[in-house]
């Protein structure tokens, strides 16, 4: 089998609390709590959870955008966690990023003329300033703007024009790999489909390779090849797009998929209905972390934290069910 | 691909876009301003100081430190624009000698002190390592009244007007210190920064382009108070004999000697106090006028 593009192996990232008087213990908070993945050249790897489930922190520290707390993260098979900030800076023109708040994600200040052109300049594509504008007015066609565009500020477009001048940017260094992370989540519904698409056809015309977080499952679903399922910062269920939808593993995922609206009014769902919220990372719960809000809760859940599992070739799962060890106490 | 460009430049010709681009932003800048009706008070206010202090000698029309006494303390005549001081020299003349202190106090204070201030508060509030180290001395600093600290400094380097220019300039350094780092903080966690650093672009190009431009306008909101303040301490400094010595006139020094005769004479302190409010007030007009053509999304 050949090389994936990326490899991460049991990524962690720990923020530290505040330090409170008189405790001498610092609190953690584990926003990505030893995540496993890899990704292969040309596909696209879906992330869904909820919020605060640390999907954008893994997005980031994937970048050391947030410098992760351990683990290995290997990028066509060269350790990305060890590297001094000038071999960072080359890598970064691999691995790009597309923000979730296009209003957010772009300087007010700077025309998107100048915006583009810093990210060229920034690793030397175009020499000259004529032929770096002659290649943003190439970007802003590639991702469906005009070249008058390249004079104007962010703030005389609209979001989903934001969000295409935020993949332009990305695409200028020529990546391998983009993580977008909830890149439709802030745009109205019919400009979502638009921006998806222009992903997809990115995605074939330039052989780009996506990590794609969100939390909207048809989002995923419509753009994903495999899906991983984050639940306070793990993944309990990485799975094919198909094999992940038909037949769900995890019972988180159960819930997750049991709680997409479909068109038909009359179809019979049996929705499963979590209760409870998402608990807190800085102290989750013991065992299994999903276990205060499982359906399925035995003793075990409580007191021994679950293994990956490998159900069958490249799907894996979080939980207890599926350890032949332990599946007994669920008979 | 080049059938989008081919259609983009039927409409709008490439040769006329690369022509303007360079240009179009200064200009829109000038037309921003020029809209702005109080930036234009403002500028024209502060060009009447400027061009009046720099050509004293040209207009003035009594020589400065000149006494006589028998014209002391009159009112405003056709003789004496703005009456006389208790020597019987012009209060005008005086003013237009003053201007050229006081302004350049204000400038070079202002100058100084944001120079060190926002480097420091860009340090401060970007590299976070030295955080701590900037803002807790920056606190001590900012213990001390200015007026007091300022005149310990001058009591250090020595009484003259470039050490109480220091002076001045060191006692307003704390306030740019702690705004320009509370903008940067905020700024330095916007998308936008995060997105440059991940295209790998290296830090102080981000300072420079991202960071500051979006400072920008608590920076110079703050210089267009400071000014006024670095004139009115540098004046009470030459009250205390530690700035500009007399006779030289300086608006501040004229205000506090006419606060002695303000029930014979008001126009000796009138006139001065006047001649620091207006140019007060033009600056922060313009620093108001410039904030807003600073801005892109101001039309």
């Amino acid at each position: 089998m050949n090389q994936p593009l990326l490899s991460v192996k049991d990524l962690k990232t720990y923020f530290p609390t505040k330090k409170i008087f008189f405790n001498k213990e610092r609190q953690v908070i584990k926003a990505v709590d030893g995540i496993n993945f890899q990704v292969n050249k040309g596909e696209t790897l879906g992330i869904v959870g909820e919020s605060g489930c640390g999907k954008s922190t893994m997005g980031r520290s994937i970048l050391r955008l947030i410098e992760p707390t351990e683990g290995s993260i290997k990028f066509e098979g060269k350790e990305v966690t060890t590297l001094n900030q000038k071999d960072l800076r080359k890598l970064r023109s691999n691995m790009q990023i597309v923000f979730q708040d296009p209003f957010a994600s772009l300087n007010p200040k700077m025309t998107v003329g100048s915006i583009l052109g810093e990210a060229l300049a920034t690793h030397q594509l175009g020499q000259s300033s004529k032929e770096r504008k002659e290649k943003v007015k190439e970007l802003l066609g590639k991702v469906g703007l005009s070249p008058i565009h390249i004079e104007r500020y962010p703030h005389e477009f609209s979001g989903g024009q934001r969000q295409r001048i935020g993949i332009a940017r990305a695409i200028a260094v020529n990546p391998a790999l983009i993580i977008a992370d909830e890149p439709v989540s802030a745009l109205d519904v019919s400009v979502q489909a638009q921006i998806l698409n222009l992903f997809q056809d990115l995605k074939e015309t330039l052989g780009l390779t996506y990590i794609f977080i969100a939390h909207d499952l048809s989002v995923v679903k419509h753009v994903s090849d495999r899906i991983g399922v984050m639940y306070l910062g793990k993944i309990v269920e990485l799975s094919d797009k198909k094999q992940l939808f038909q037949n769900p593993l995890h019972p988180y995922t159960q819930a997750l998929i049991s709680a997409v609206p479909t068109l038909d009014p009359d179809a019979k769902k049996d929705r499963i209905i979590l209760s409870g919220d998402v608990p807190s990372p800085s102290s989750p719960p013991s065992g299994c972390a999903f276990h205060t809000r499982c359906m399925y809760r035995k003793n075990v859940c409580e007191n021994v934290k679950p293994r990956e599992i490998t159900v069958s070739p490249g799907r894996l799962v979080n939980c207890h069910m599926y350890d032949e060890d332990y599946f007994v106490e669920f008979l | 691909m080049t059938l989008e460009n081919n259609r983009s430049s039927l409409v709008y010709p490439d040769s006329i876009e690369i022509e303007t681009s360079s240009k179009s932003s200064i200009m829109n800048f000038l037309k921003k301003i020029k809209k702005n009706k109080g930036a234009l008070i403002g500028s024209m206010i502060l060009l009447f100081f400027i061009l009046t202090s720099a050509l004293a000698p040209v207009i003035a029309p009594y020589p400065v430190n000149e006494m006589n006494f028998e014209d002391s303390l009159q009112g405003p005549s056709t003789e004496h624009w703005l009456g006389t001081d208790e020597f019987g020299r012009d209060i005008w003349t005086r003013m237009l000698y003053g201007g050229r202190v006081s302004l350049l106090m204000g400038l070079f204070a202002v100058t100084l002190s944001g120079t060190i201030g926002v480097t420091l508060g860009v340090i401060a509030g970007y590299y976070r390592r030295l955080d701590i180290y900037i803002m807790q001395f920056n606190d001590i600093l900012m213990t001390f009244p200015s007026l007091l600290m300022a005149i310990a400094i001058v009591a250090v380097l020595g009484v003259g007007l470039t050490n109480a220019m220091i002076a001045v300039a060191i006692s307003v350094v704390p306030s740019f210190v702690r705004v320009v780092r509370g903008s940067v903080l905020s700024i330095r966690e916007t998308e936008y920064v995060e997105a440059s650093r991940a295209i790998g672009v290296k830090n102080w190009k981000i300072i420079i382009k991202h960071i500051l431009p979006n400072v920008a306008s608590p920076i110079i909101i703050l210089a267009t108070l400071e000014f006024g303040s670095s004139i009115l301490s540098a004046a009470s400094l030459s009250f205390l004999g530690l700035g500009e010595q007399p006779p030289n006139p300086e608006w501040g020094a004229l205000v506090y000697v006419g606060k002695s005769f303000l029930s014979q004479a008001w126009w000796m302190t009138l006139f001065p106090g006047l001649a620091i409010m207006l140019v007060v007030l033009g600056f922060n007009l313009l620093g108001d006028g410039l904030r807003d053509a600073l801005d892109p999304r101001s039309k």
